[in-house]
């Protein structure tokens, strides 16, 4: 009961966040100066042309009434059409977003895994230089944001030593005999090994730059609470009964320890999902965040709107699922 | 275990020091660049396009660092850019401190319909992407100096709000705030003389990481071309140029970059070394 209350009243303030971003977005970039139109038209446009243009997108009419009209279209599902691309918003962005999903869930994995790997090493040799070391690393990763990290990498291992591709998502000269955007998980499914090798040369290095700080901070708080955990009555009762170090590290304390971690991995992956936007620039990666700062550069309205909604959309989403597998998970939570 | 904690407190204040004398040196740079600066960071010279540092065989010497593809000296754009950077970095990351750790306590203080216009604000902030909400506001506004400075405010004004307003929560609550009330302080009297002195450090702490925070936003708008003009010299802008040029002039990405490493790397080395220092546990 007390499950559902908390989620209906999640749900409420989760459109009203997603309301006003709308709202924001809506008229703050409305304040720009500069008529996108103009920009569309050739230099000999009459003043007739840019005028019939104008009405065509609606920007001819008041701005509050551009955006009710707006907005009844997205509760429709019509985002408007793209004026620089001038095709449907909707369409556009959902090319894009399966691009910017397979990197960013490609980052969380390596992040979880790392900074597990870090933590659970470092509880295992705990007071010794191998922890000291993992501890060291973990402030370095947390201290430098991935739009630094994805310099260095390209530096690195782009040009000092090129194994992995720095820019694009796929090499544009292969032929790609895939249906969907999901072009990582079709290759797998297609079983066209030598594009998913392809794929994966080009993923590798903006999903280490993004994964970095994220690994850090699993590392470090995994490590903290594993090793609360460590002193705790019932562990040392499962280490009497003779159980090795390893295993009661993994199948006693982990179980117990790993709530706030996950906690934190969802709120940390909505902010690894936002740099996204800067770290397919860097690697002129063809997904979204590439696409809305284009968008932005071109004054593209209709487009920007629709790409800020929708990473508003999955980030309170993210943050809906964290707090309902949080309320879930939690004993406490569930029976209050 | 008293052993483990000194050393880790001495190891934190190795860092620490490094990380202050580090920034030092930046404001010093920064203060007297025009005369430290050995060439004009603007002086363009097509003849001397990406001379390459002075070890490497076809340097021209008085290039220390090299030169770009326009032939401009990279060490003295460097010079020239901590002006910019640590310009950016102490207005914003103090102008953001004021606004922020203001509402913060005003909401956790005073709590009732400031806590939940400020919360809803928060909320609804952190459903945009920061990088892509800063190009957007400078997109708005227009590229320069102040922009910049604009666009970090009120971007990242939630930064210290969120974490003052739970502090100022968790204080409001205890005794001896109670205790200033009954002594007949006024309700903001009580804010100012009891709440604000109890969480200074903690805002000490997060502006510090707001200033290296801010040195990488100026980078990136500068890596978008939205930051200042593309001729005056910024970090960022310089490692924009210098990732296009990566294959045929390493040394004008590099040398930018590092020095931008280690400046965000100090403010964050320093806001954790202040940590340390105003946690009781490790004191």
């Amino acid at each position: 009961m007390a499950l559902l209350q908390t989620l209906l009243l999640r749900l409420v303030t989760t459109a009203v966040t997603l309301f006003g971003v709308a709202v924001i977005v809506f008229f703050v970039i409305r304040v720009v100066p500069g008529n996108p139109i103009a920009m569309m038209l050739p230099p000999g446009a009459t003043q007739a042309d840019i005028d019939q243009l104008t009405a065509l997108y609606g920007l001819d009419k008041s701005i509050p009434q551009q955006f009710l009209i707006w907005g009844l279209g997205v509760l429709h599902g019509d985002f408007g059409t793209s004026i620089t691309l001038r095709q449907p918003v909707l369409a556009l962005v959902l090319g894009r977003l399966p691009a910017t999903l397979e990197l960013s869930v490609m980052a969380l994995v390596m992040a979880v895994l790392v900074g597990g790997a870090a933590a659970l090493t470092g509880t295992r040799l705990r007071a010794t230089k191998v922890e000291g070391g993992i501890d060291i690393a973990n402030g370095m990763a947390l201290s430098v944001p991935d739009f630094l990290w994805g310099l260095v990498l390209i530096l690195v291992f782009g040009v000092l030593v090129p194994v992995f591709q720095i820019s694009g998502r796929v090499t544009p000269s292969l032929q790609l005999p895939f249906v969907t955007n999901f072009y990582l998980v079709e290759s797998i499914v297609r079983l066209r090994f030598d594009l998913t090798k392809d794929l994966l040369s080009h993923m590798f290095l903006p999903a280490v730059a993004l994964a970095i700080p994220l690994a850090a901070i699993i590392g470090q708080l995994l490590k903290q609470s594993l090793k609360e955990t460590m002193h705790l009555d019932y562990v040392t009762l499962a280490r009497t009964q003779g159980y090795s170090e390893a295993r009661v590290i993994w199948r006693e304390a982990l179980p117990n320890a790993i709530l706030p971690t996950l906690t934190l991995v969802g709120v940390q992956f909505t902010f690894l999902i936002g740099g996204t936007v800067i770290i397919e620039r860097l690697f002129s990666y063809e997904g979204l965040g590439n696409m809305a700062i284009d968008a932005v550069i071109n004054r593209d309205l209709p487009l920007i709107q629709g790409i800020v909604i929708l990473f508003a959309v999955i980030f309170t989403g993210v943050n809906l699922v964290v707090d309902l597998t949080y309320a879930a998970l939690n004993p406490r939570l569930r029976h209050g | 275990m008293a052993d483990g904690r000194s050393q880790v407190r001495r190891r934190a204040g190795v860092r620490l020091w490094l990380s202050a004398i580090w920034l030092l040196l930046l404001i010093l740079l920064a203060i007297f660049a025009p005369h430290i600066a050995p060439k004009d960071p603007l002086e363009q010279d097509l003849f001397s396009g990406r001379l390459p540092p002075f070890w490497v065989h076809g340097a021209d010497k008085s290039f220390l660092l090299g030169t770009d593809s326009l032939g401009r000296d990279v060490l003295s754009r460097i010079i020239f850019g901590t002006r910019i950077a640590l310009a950016v970095a102490f207005i914003s990351g103090t102008l953001t401190c004021i606004i922020g750790a203001g509402l913060g306590l005003l909401a956790g203080f005073y709590r009732g319909w400031v806590d939940v216009l400020v919360s809803r604000f928060i909320d609804i902030w952190m459903a945009f992407p920061p990088v892509l909400f800063s190009i957007l506001l400078i997109a708005v506004i227009g590229p320069g100096l102040f922009s910049i400075i604009l666009a970090i405010v009120v971007i990242d004004w939630t930064r210290f709000a969120r974490v003052i307003r739970a502090e100022a929560m968790s204080q409001g609550a205890m005794d001896y705030v109670a205790s200033a009330r009954v002594a007949g302080r006024g309700k903001f009297g009580t804010m100012l003389r009891e709440i604000l002195p109890n969480v200074l450090p903690i805002i000490v702490v997060l502006l510090t990481l707001e200033m290296g925070i801010a040195v990488i936003v100026e980078a990136i708008l500068s890596f978008v071309n939205l930051s200042i003009s593309t001729d005056d010299p910024t970090w960022g802008g310089m490692i924009s140029e210098g990732r296009t040029s990566i294959h045929q002039a390493w040394w004008v990405l590099v040398f930018p970059l590092i020095t931008l490493f280690l400046t965000v790397l100090s403010f964050s080395q320093l806001g954790e070394g202040l940590k340390d220092r105003f946690d009781p546990v490790l004191r």
